[in-house]
């Protein structure tokens, strides 16, 4: 009889196991990501400024950052950097992928080459650039002690130009791992249906145009969400890089959450930027997952 | 990812290849250029430097800068160089490692071996955490390490990037437990073995690919980490990336290009140094994170 209990109980506890092995990390998640946004974006309604306050002001943080125009130079950045961000790197990833694949010799060397910079902190790349496109002893005067003596290249300096260094950087570091995800999708490709379109007299670019890119869209979508996820989180480069200037010139909205939560004292603000890149985020993420995770099924 | 075959049915003329070549050339110099830079000017003396000519090699080879920027250079207020943040990183990333790639091995088996309703949904919210933008979590944060007693301390960096890092490394080995043969398991468990007996005798054994995946990836991104170490790290506790920005924007003094190159190539040394060694496990790992199964 007693026996009979014991493995009632060793049963249930077996079957109990696996939702217990999982709950610390399911209560971390839920208190440290869900449980804080919920924090943040409450917090976002109050009067908080060095500290947090409960003292609830409605819409008033948001009403003020949009007349910020802090605020406003960073979306307008953000819009820039982004928009060519992920265009340019969409576009030399997928060119670099489709030269990669045409049996080029010595590939893995050369795919290591494109792929390090992803390894790399983005202080680092932002330090590395920084001095590399310094007017004073970087690529300027490398070019005018060559002999190129009008050559001019201050775009680091210059608030109009500064915020298309960022984008440089940003190149540069992720493109070479976009093209490693179109390269994957290319090794995908069916062989056969391009040897039959080839039978029938296509060329090279329409093969391209018509039946190797189109099948690609998975590789696209991949590449759009993990760019735009990326562009919005985009902080440490900017601090390494220009730190935000010449000016505001480089401000995106995580060095403006950053400036005004921990600089400024303007914790209400701060957590209304926040909830600002967080649902910009949501809105991206949430449908690719919720398809990822369908798909499986 | 399946890169299956070299095998391309995509035929190109001499000039063709040729121009292919020569692009691919342009830009391996593109990419290797910050490298090529950094290098170089880390082994020259200052005024070398200054006196232009930044893309020459040393005329007068010095390893002063390397020695300066490890264990002298001006970090902060104290001259100590980047040798104790160093290790402080060194401290926070290994703990922070371990204890999320077994978290997520963990969760990896649970969530594909002892399916519950559910259990998508939980996935979905750990893996939606990967990607929000941290500053929504900054400022409760703060007070919660504060509040548990490990704020500017190493701990509570391990403790943050536990948190952040396990949507990660949990999404690496449900994939990868996912093609595992389920009637493996259910055999054992007639046999009579339990929950970890199955884990620990037949999971286990077949995880090693992707437990090194996951300790790159994981290794990379904590040590790259700033956001969280210029937030919440004590001055006993900074991690190398905060040091290398406090060594190469203090505003004080000369600033020496060639100590700041030297710290950042021994910041970014540790990873590179990985991604050279395991670089195929380093891009599984990127490829498992955008484009699944």
């Amino acid at each position: 009889m007693a026996y009979a209990v014991d493995v009632d109980l060793k049963t249930r506890l077996q079957s109990w196991l696996p939702k217990l092995v999982l709950s610390p990390s399911l209560a971390m998640i839920l208190v440290f990501v869900y449980g804080f946004i919920i924090f943040s974006v409450y917090l976002s309604f109050t009067d908080s400024r060095l500290l947090p306050s409960y003292e609830w002001v409605g819409w008033e943080n948001y009403s003020k950052l949009w007349r910020l125009s802090h605020w406003k130079i960073s979306l307008t950045n953000m819009g820039i950097f982004a928009a060519l961000y992920i265009s340019i790197c969409t576009i030399l990833g997928l060119s670099l992928a489709i030269f990669l694949d045409q049996k080029v010799r010595a590939e893995g060397v050369i795919r290591t080459i494109y792929l390090y910079p992803m390894a790399l902190s983005f202080i680092v790349t932002g330090t590395a650039w920084k001095w590399f496109l310094d007017p004073g002893i970087g690529l300027e005067n490398v070019l005018q002690t060559w002999g190129w003596t009008s050559f001019e290249f201050d775009w680091i300096k210059n608030r109009d130009f500064a915020i298309y260094t960022v984008v440089l950087a940003a190149v540069w570091q992720t493109s070479g791992f976009v093209m490693a995800m179109f390269l994957a999708g290319l090794r995908g490709i069916d062989n056969e249906i391009l040897k039959a379109a080839q039978m029938d007299g296509a060329s090279n670019w329409n093969l391209y145009r018509r039946i190797i890119i189109p099948q690609l869209r998975p590789a696209f979508l991949s590449a759009f969400v993990i760019l735009s996820h990326l562009a919005i989180k985009t902080f440490d480069l900017v601090i390494a890089l220009t730190g935000g200037g010449p000016g505001r010139a480089t401000e995106l909205p995580a060095t403006f959450m950053y400036s005004y939560t921990f600089s400024r004292n303007q914790m209400g603000i701060g957590a209304a930027s926040a909830t600002i890149m967080l649902m910009t985020i949501a809105a991206i993420m949430i449908p690719y997952l919720y398809a990822e995770l369908r798909e499986k099924k | 990812m399946s890169v299956a075959t070299q095998d391309t049915a995509i035929r190109t003329g001499r000039v063709t290849r040729t121009l292919i070549y020569l692009v691919l050339l342009l830009f391996a110099l593109f990419y290797m250029l910050p490298l090529y830079v950094m290098l170089v000017n880390s082994v020259k003396p200052l005024d070398e430097i200054t006196g232009g000519g930044m893309m020459n090699l040393p005329k007068v080879f010095t390893l002063e800068p390397w020695a300066k920027a490890w264990s002298s250079a001006q970090i902060g207020v104290e001259p100590t160089g980047l040798k104790p943040y160093f290790w402080n990183s060194i401290k926070m990333v290994v703990p922070a490692v371990i204890i999320s790639t077994v978290l997520g091995a963990l969760n990896g088996y649970v969530l594909t071996k002892w399916r519950f309703r559910g259990d998508t949904i939980l996935f979905g919210l750990m893996l939606f955490a990967c990607f929000i933008p941290f500053q929504i979590v900054l400022i409760p944060m703060a007070r919660m390490l504060g509040l548990m007693g490990v704020a500017g301390t190493t701990w509570g960096l391990v403790l943050v990037h536990v948190v952040y890092g396990i949507g990660f490394t949990t999404l690496y080995f449900r994939n990868y437990y996912a093609v595992f043969p389920t009637e493996l398991i259910r055999a054992a468990q007639i046999d009579g073995a339990g929950f970890f007996q199955i884990f620990w005798r037949i999971l286990l054994p077949s995880s090693g690919p992707i437990a090194v995946v996951s300790i790159i990836w994981q290794f990379t991104n904590i040590w790259n980490d700033f956001l969280f170490g210029a937030s919440f790290a004590g001055a006993d506790s900074q991690p190398m990336t905060v040091a290398l920005n406090n060594l190469v924007q203090s505003s004080t003094g000369v600033k020496e290009y060639n100590v700041h190159f030297a710290g950042a190539i021994l910041a970014a040394l540790p990873t590179l140094l990985v991604y050279i060694v395991a670089g195929r496990y380093f891009v599984r790992g990127l490829m498992a994170g955008s484009v699944k199964g």
